[in-house]
């Protein structure tokens, strides 16, 4: 997921529209659809941010740190990770021997859903096999989804 | 005199809340009982002193029982069953129970989920062995041992730091009390302190003023006078 990708994008939709009034008021508008004032970094795809993140939690020899600080910094952006990163947060745990730190991960993922009950059933069932495989239990079928 | 009193009923009650949050704070500080005071994630004011994120948070918790008496016992079982606070040396005898801030803390945060230390750091046997037999397939561990590891390194799981709290009863009751307070000065200041009521306010003078400006035709196309039908003497 990238928001700021999709923003580009929802943005250049907005001026093929034809949305000529709101063009006039931009300060730097010169000719028209041909320059936009726009960043020129490249703008990283979603792809290249899912497998950055994977990346990192494949570290073979990740220390208890690094995992905490990913974990962190992944859930404090504006987007649910696929299930491939948490797959490979999971496995992460596995090597630091920490079920305590998977189950939070799943517990933070739902939360990080917020209204969109749907995404984390998705992921859940995506994770499925790594879930049995490594023997993590869901916050569900512990009970810990109740107060 | 309405402008006034909405005045002084949003000031009252605003410092309503203040006052409460301040009451409790003080309360529970001279018990010397801030054992968690890293900032609660549903109030994310990053200007909240250190004693108000811990007191907001016991407070949050123990607001629940909705009585000052068990409130104050209710503390006390939870400060004492908790070996995961990070007190001080017991030679303090100040206020408050300072925590040292140069040591990675435990917090309960929706957004931050894996806080820099475990909440039950001081692990007596039973937890060591658990610890060991973590290190193995998890496929071997039991439902309670699970859980049982999940509540050495957490203390709230998220659902729980996301119950809902009975503060908002206090906090609205408390208004009002001070609404009704308020309201109670205001009339008594209308009784004693206010100075009579100028001659010109009473019924008669009230009459023959009116009586005067529809005289003088005041504002007689759109406003005072054009409201009058001078023709039948009354109002249109």
């Amino acid at each position: 997921f990238s928001p700021v990708g999709k923003m580009f994008r929802a943005v250049v939709r907005l001026s093929t529209s034809g949305v000529r009034s709101l063009a006039r008021i931009r300060p730097c508008y010169s000719a028209p659809l041909a320059s936009r004032c726009y960043s020129h970094a490249k703008v990283e795809t979603d792809e290249e941010f899912d497998a950055r993140w994977v990346t990192y939690f494949s570290k073979p020899d990740i220390d208890a740190w690094e995992l905490k600080k990913g974990m962190n910094t992944l859930i404090g952006y504006d987007l649910v990770p696929e299930a491939k990163i948490l797959d490979s947060a999971l496995r992460a745990c596995r090597r630091l021997n920490d079920l305590a730190s998977a189950i939070r991960i799943l517990e933070a993922v739902k939360d990080k859903s917020g209204p969109h009950k749907d995404i984390y059933p998705y992921l859940i069932q995506e994770l499925q096999p790594t879930l049995i495989e490594l023997g993590i239990s869901t916050p569900e079928d512990l009970g810990m989804d109740k107060l | 005199m309405f402008y006034s009193a909405t005045l002084i009923l949003v000031q009252s009650a605003s410092s309503i809340t203040c006052f409460l949050r301040l009451f409790t704070c003080t309360s529970l500080v001279s018990l010397g009982l801030n054992s968690h005071p890293p900032p609660p994630c549903l109030y994310p004011s990053p200007s909240l002193t250190r004693l108000s994120w811990s007191t907001l948070r016991t407070t949050m918790l123990h607001l629940t029982t909705g009585r000052v008496g068990c409130l104050l016992s209710k503390q006390a079982v939870v400060a004492l069953t908790s070996s995961g606070a990070r007190m001080s040396s017991h030679g303090h005898h100040e206020v408050s129970d300072s925590v040292d801030m140069s040591q990675p803390m435990y917090w309960d945060r929706l957004d931050t989920p894996l806080p820099d230390r475990p909440w039950k750091d001081v692990l007596d046997s039973t937890d060591k062995s658990l610890k060991q037999k973590e290190k193995g397939p998890w496929t071997a561990l039991s439902k309670e041992e699970k859980i049982a590891l999940y509540r050495l390194k957490f203390n709230h799981t998220y659902p729980e730091m996301k119950r809902p709290s009975h503060e908002w009863k206090t906090v609205i009751g408390g208004m009002f009390i001070f609404f009704g307070i308020t309201g109670l000065v205001v009339f008594w200041q209308g009784h004693y302190v206010y100075p009579p009521q100028p001659h010109t306010f009473g019924e008669e003078w009230q009459a023959k003023q009116i009586q005067r400006m529809l005289d003088m035709r005041i504002n007689p196309i759109e406003g005072f006078s054009a409201q009058w039908d001078y023709k039948n003497k009354q109002w249109k």
